[in-house]
């Protein structure tokens, strides 16, 4: 009980390590967020709209990949990014730009596979009328997330929401170094294991209340994409 | 007005769905403008046979050309209605200017112009999915006429609608068909046939059954198949 008042204590004073900790976390997130969304939409969407052979493995690969253990995937970054690793001369390894490397592999499927089911399913309902309006290639694809929009956000969110909440990939690349490498489930780890609570509750209740946040925000984009019937 | 595609001939048009062939050796000369209504009971035919001159099914055999051009190089130069309008998840006017293929040289005057045809120009800041199925018809048209075809299909464009917004779009396509734009529809209702047509082609089983100018087929059809279908007969 007393563990719990404290890390309340920990929140309401903006504890200064709780902070650092905090926005290098949402940091790290959002940037591979934004690095995945960029390469992750198009993708899903091209999968979605043409055709050619063996698209179906490639979409059974992808689809396979959203299931990735995220250990697995910091072990090969870990391993790109190592100094004996062919991006070794890059020092990168141990740093932010590790973790968010190892979070934009592990979200990038997920949110290409999730962006090509939404896609699909427009595909389907768009496609004699694209076709009879010439509307191809790259201006469909365009049109395509354009009009998935409210859709596509709660894909990008379901991607926000792993890479927050990861942790073995980028304890493996991070290395979760005080002030530099350290983020919210890398902390908890390591403070419970110290039997540190207060701390490793703190950002327990701050991770819990981000998810809450972005699920608050999936529910608000879904209704008012309907309300405007553009879901 | 871009090129004529006039004459359209299509020659021994096959397409077998499963072990039927649904298409059974359409042949069809169609030659002067004017308004060219296609009747026929349920399974037909009727759309499938503007689906492939549109271009949106390939038959399994057979040939269409369109004036010297093929289906897929007179394709820029048509337009399809279709029976449900597929519209964007965006507004009024968002979903006309997409018909511009560069949307950045689109004029709104000429989009509010065409809205204002359709009697939707005050709604063009509305989400288009929020018209009423009249509503979305007549976007759907605003949007096909914007590309000035030569040839515009319409697939039972006004079943289900409202005799007001029926009468709407009829006084559109009539328009545009006097505007030198060759119309091809596909219609059920007799009277849409009686106002609008000058030829009707008729299909059966398949295959066109019978091609007359319109006078004539209401009034002296030729073939049972087409008298016991205006009789409201029911045909197997």
């Amino acid at each position: 009980m007393n563990a719990l008042a404290e890390a309340l204590r920990l929140i309401v004073t903006l504890d200064a390590d709780l902070f650092e900790i905090l926005w290098l976390s949402i940091r790290v997130s959002l940037i591979a967020l934004a690095i995945s969304a960029v390469i992750s939409l198009p993708l899903g969407t091209w999968l979605a709209i043409t055709r050619f052979p063996g698209r179906k493995v490639v979409i059974l690969v992808l689809n396979a990949l959203m299931g990735m253990p995220p250990v697995v995937v910091g072990l090969m970054v870990y391993l790109l990014l190592s100094r004996s690793g062919p991006l070794g001369w890059m020092g990168l390894l141990y740093t932010p730009t590790a973790m968010i490397i190892a979070q934009v592999v592990l979200i990038t499927p997920i949110i290409a596979a999730l962006s090509h089911q939404v896609i699909e399913n427009l595909h389907q309902e768009y496609r004699d009328t694209f076709y009879s309006m010439g509307v191809t290639g790259r201006r469909a694809i365009v049109a395509y997330l354009v009009d998935a929009r409210f859709a596509l956000t709660t894909c990008i969110l379901a991607g926000f929401g792993r890479a927050i909440a990861e942790v073995g990939a980028v304890i493996i690349v991070g290395g979760n170094i005080d002030h530099l490498t350290r983020v919210m489930t890398t902390a908890i780890a390591l403070e419970t294991s110290k039997g540190n609570l207060t701390l490793a509750l703190a950002l327990g209740a701050v991770l819990l209340t981000l998810s809450l946040l972005v699920n608050a925000l999936v529910i608000g984009v879904r209704e008012y994409a309907a309300k405007r019937q553009y879901a | 007005m871009p090129d004529s595609l006039l004459p359209i001939r299509i020659r021994n048009l096959r397409l077998i769905k499963g072990d039927r062939a649904v298409l059974d050796g359409v042949n069809l000369t169609i030659e002067e403008l004017g308004i060219t209504v296609i009747m026929g009971s349920n399974g037909a035919g009727k759309t499938l046979l503007l689906r492939c001159l549109h271009g949106l099914i390939e038959p399994d055999q057979g040939q269409i050309t369109l004036g010297n051009l093929t289906v897929a190089d007179s394709r820029d130069q048509q337009a399809m209605v279709f029976q449900h309008p597929v519209l964007l998840r965006r507004t009024v006017l968002q979903n006309l200017a997409f018909a511009v293929p560069d949307i950045a040289k689109a004029d709104p005057q000429q989009l509010l112009a065409a809205l204002d045809s359709v009697h939707l120009a005050d709604r063009a800041n509305q989400p288009a999915r929020m018209l009423s199925g009249g509503e979305q018809q007549r976007l759907a048209l605003a949007r096909a006429l914007l590309s000035k075809p030569a040839l515009l299909l319409l697939d039972e464009a006004t079943a289900s609608l409202d005799p007001a917004s029926v009468l709407l779009i009829e006084s559109l396509v009539k328009a545009q068909s006097k505007r030198g734009t060759k119309v091809i529809l596909i219609s059920h209702d007799q009277g849409q046939g009686r106002r609008l047509a000058d030829e009707v082609v008729f299909m059966s089983g398949g295959q066109v059954a019978e091609q007359s100018p319109a006078d004539q087929f209401f009034t002296e059809p030729r073939t049972p198949v087409a008298e016991a279908y205006l009789a409201g007969k029911i045909l197997f």
